[in-house]
């Protein structure tokens, strides 16, 4: 009997992951965008927020797979995830070798990554949300003109992504955000809106990332263009895409 | 099969402005519009109508090598499969980089159709790599050069086709943001666009093609070198390689044929910076088709190859040896890796070039004075017009040459060696006597400017009568001097007379 209800806990425990999910709070304000509000130079304006710490884990959302197995990678309907998605577990219930549990997970899709974070009573930060929280380093809320600070973005996409991503738990930056540039890239709730949003770019294009033109426009503030380079990541991709390392956190109001 | 022959002079340079203007509308089809000078078989479009027969899935080979000739005379659906990798590779000894690649190497695998082909191409973006891409092939009418059509998420495969339109040798090339870090990457190619009757057949075909590589570390520093944005917008790139690497064609990589034998090669320009002046030391390319085109230059040393641009060239070999592939921009193959090795075996022929025959000392000015002062004195002297400045001009010449070693330049000879002409005392005391001392030599103890020297002048007399003239006037009229002509005759008389007891050996 007493077993029975420790292992009813336990499943409760399991089944209420969003618990255990540390959020930061961040204050907001002005910010100035690789995305200028206005298409041209204005600043965005982000409201207070607060912010997962930390990428949802494989254990994280196993357990939220678990909960709602209308997730599961075999009965997920294909219109919400690709193929791909959740494709290196075990199985649909177990991680194996290939996902452990304190790794972020990769390999799920927008809408997947939007239904878990609703479990949690949270939604997908904004691009602006992100962005915000990831100009911080260590010491500073903006190190953006700080060449190190992009040095260490642009190091991550030059490495090879053939190795096992590392755990979760990487060093706080000043809002006390971890590994929020490395080691996956992040879903945001806008991530399809980014191009066109800016209808007032002067190429009237909404293709225009994809080519030359972005490289040549946008990208003249050099500072820019490794953040840029994460718009066009998230601009190749479909709402039901996954890939082997775009991962998510999660966000709340403040 | 119809073959309209629509005179599209501008498409081709539109094709390659579209991927970058933003305004796709840019690519939009020219109307025919007849070229004024130019011949219509070089401009011929080749739409020949749809694809015939099976599909064809294309060979694609790595750098340096070539795909086999099309050889086919019907326009086919041509099926293009092209992996996007993202991997990290050696750019030189004990030097490795994160390469984006398409195929796997640097530059990309070489793609080969035929105009008017119908190509449908597939890129594939490998699951584990970081970033989107897409092409755009400098050989594709249309938006982006399929960069519109193709822009890949990582794990996901864009399918999309064209019309080769027009023939030629086309550079293919990723246009995802940031353009110039993916191709500085190693995200580019060839695209070869046969005519429909194929090249002319020759021994070997090549695929060559440049590159500059931006590392924040130093060249040749060792380990993994990241890539360095600044370095790249400075257009001061660390290496500047031929096909990714350095050493990519040389030693045992090298490029071979026999003497005797025809070589094509096609040699692009990835950049993303620079402009190649592409030559082969040894060779005169026999025929380039620059950037590509149809029309053909022949005898060129040095062609150039834009950044994002392709040329054809051919030579034939005749010597045997190792040619070398430079950028002749030069520091970029000595210091910067820029160089590659055609090794051409095969007998000699010493009627073409003979390898080293003879070594010998070489003096320079000393020995082989600038002597058109001289013939000028000479030619006035037999004219009867010569001037005395004729003769000093004429003299300083000559005594630059066979003087100046011991009297020195500035005529002030040598302490206790050699005696001063400048300002000389013996020398103004018997101008005539300096005839004797040239032609005869002068051994003894004399004195001059109040020095006593004891040595041996050799006797001059390999001096013709007008050089010995010449000399002392210029002597006569120099550094402080009294002045005063010599003339030919007088030498001669001299030289007719007996020698002096002063005369020296070997008189």
């Amino acid at each position: 009997m007493r077993a029975g209800l420790a292992l009813v806990m336990f499943g409760l425990m399991l089944a209420l992951p969003a618990a255990a999910a540390d959020y930061a709070a961040l204050p907001g304000g002005s910010f100035t965008s690789v995305l200028p509000a206005d298409g041209k130079a204005a600043a965005a304006q982000v409201a207070p927020f607060r912010l997962r710490t930390e990428p949802v884990t494989n254990a994280e959302f196993l357990a939220f797979v678990k909960t709602h197995p209308e997730w599961r990678r075999d009965r997920v309907a294909r219109i919400l995830a690709d193929q791909r998605y959740l494709s290196h577990w075990a199985d649909a219930e177990t991680l194996g070798s290939e996902a452990l549990p304190r790794q972020p997970v990769t390999r799920v899709s927008w809408f997947a990554a939007q239904a878990y974070c609703e479990s949690e009573g949270a939604r997908l930060p904004s691009w602006y949300e992100w962005e915000y929280a990831a100009a911080a380093d260590a010491t500073r809320r903006d190190a953006r003109s700080d060449p190190a600070w992009r040095e260490n973005l642009l190091a991550w996409y030059s490495r090879p992504s053939n190795a096992p991503l590392p755990d979760v738990g990487g060093a706080p930056n000043a809002y006390g955000v971890r590994d929020i540039t490395q080691p996956v890239w992040e879903w945001v709730d806008d991530f399809n809106a980014l191009l066109v949003a800016s209808d007032s770019r002067d190429q009237n294009d909404p293709d225009v990332l994809k080519f030359c033109g972005a490289g040549a426009v946008s990208l003249q503030e050099k500072e820019n263009y490794a953040v840029l380079m994460r718009i066009a990541m998230l601009s190749a991709l479909k709402a039901a895409d996954t890939t082997n390392n775009m991962g998510f956190r999660c966000a709340k109001p403040e | 099969m119809s073959r309209s022959p629509l005179l599209v002079v501008a498409a081709a340079a539109l094709l390659t402005l579209a991927a970058c203007s933003g305004k796709p509308q840019a690519a939009a089809k020219t109307d025919a519009t007849p070229a004024a000078n130019a011949p219509a078989e070089h401009v011929t479009r080749g739409d020949f109508g749809p694809p015939q027969g099976e599909p064809i899935h294309a060979v694609l080979t790595s750098p340096p090598h070539v795909p086999p000739p099309v050889n086919r005379n019907y326009p086919a659906k041509v099926i293009v499969e092209l992996e996007v990798i993202e991997k990290e590779m050696p750019i030189s000894e004990g030097v490795s980089y994160t390469f984006w690649t398409f195929g796997g190497t640097v530059p990309g695998s070489f793609i080969r159709v035929r105009q008017g082909d119908t190509v449908e191409f597939h890129l594939k973006n490998a699951p584990d790599s970081k970033m989107p891409h897409n092409i755009d092939l400098h050989g594709v009418t249309g938006p982006g050069g399929g960069a519109a059509s193709s822009f890949t998420a990582p794990g996901h495969a864009s399918q999309f086709t064209f019309k080769a339109l027009n023939q030629g040798i086309y550079v293919y090339h990723c246009a995802t943001a940031p353009v110039g870090m993916h191709i500085a990457n190693g995200m580019y190619g060839l695209i070869l666009v046969e005519p429909p009757e194929g090249l002319p057949k020759v021994d070997h075909e090549y695929y060559v093609m440049q590159g500059d590589f931006y590392t924040t570390g130093k060249y040749r520093q060792k380990g993994l070198q990241p890539f360095d944005m600044e370095k790249a917008i400075d257009e001061n790139p660390t290496y500047v390689l031929f096909n990714g690497k350095e050493g990519a064609l040389t030693g045992d990589n090298a490029l071979t044929a026999k003497t005797n034998e025809t070589v094509r090669l096609f040699v692009g320009n990835g950049g993303p910076n620079l402009v190649s002046s592409f030559h082969v030391i040894g060779e005169i390319f026999d025929k380039v088709q620059p950037e590509g085109g149809t029309v053909a230059q022949h005898n060129v040393q040095t062609t150039l190859i834009p950044a994002g641009g392709a040329a054809t060239v051919e030579f034939h070999t005749d010597v045997p040896g190792s040619y070398v592939l430079v950028d002749h921009s030069i520091f970029r193959a000595f210091n910067k890796g820029a160089l590659g090795i055609l090794k051409v075996d095969g007998p000699e022929d010493k009627t073409i070039y003979s390898g080293k025959e003879v070594d010998y000392v070489y003096l320079g000015d000393r020995s082989e004075p600038n002597l058109q002062a001289v013939s000028t004195a000479a030619k006035a002297h037999a004219a009867g017009t010569l001037t005395k400045d004729e003769q000093i001009a004429a003299g300083k010449q000559l005594f630059t040459g066979t003087c100046s070693v011991c009297h020195q330049a500035n005529g002030e000879g040598l302490p206790n060696v050699f005696p001063p002409l400048a300002k000389s005392d013996y020398l103004a005391a018997d101008p005539k006597r300096a005839i004797e001392v040239v032609l005869h030599g002068l051994q003894g103890k004399i004195k001059v400017n109040g020095h006593e020297y004891d040595s041996i002048m050799p006797p001059m007399n390999q001096l013709t009568d007008d050089e010995v003239a010449n000399i002392l006037t210029y002597v006569l009229n120099s550094w402080g001097n009294p002045g005063g002509q010599i003339s030919k005759e007088e030498a001669a008389k001299v030289r007719a007379a007996p020698a002096p007891t002063t005369a020296s050996q070997g008189h």
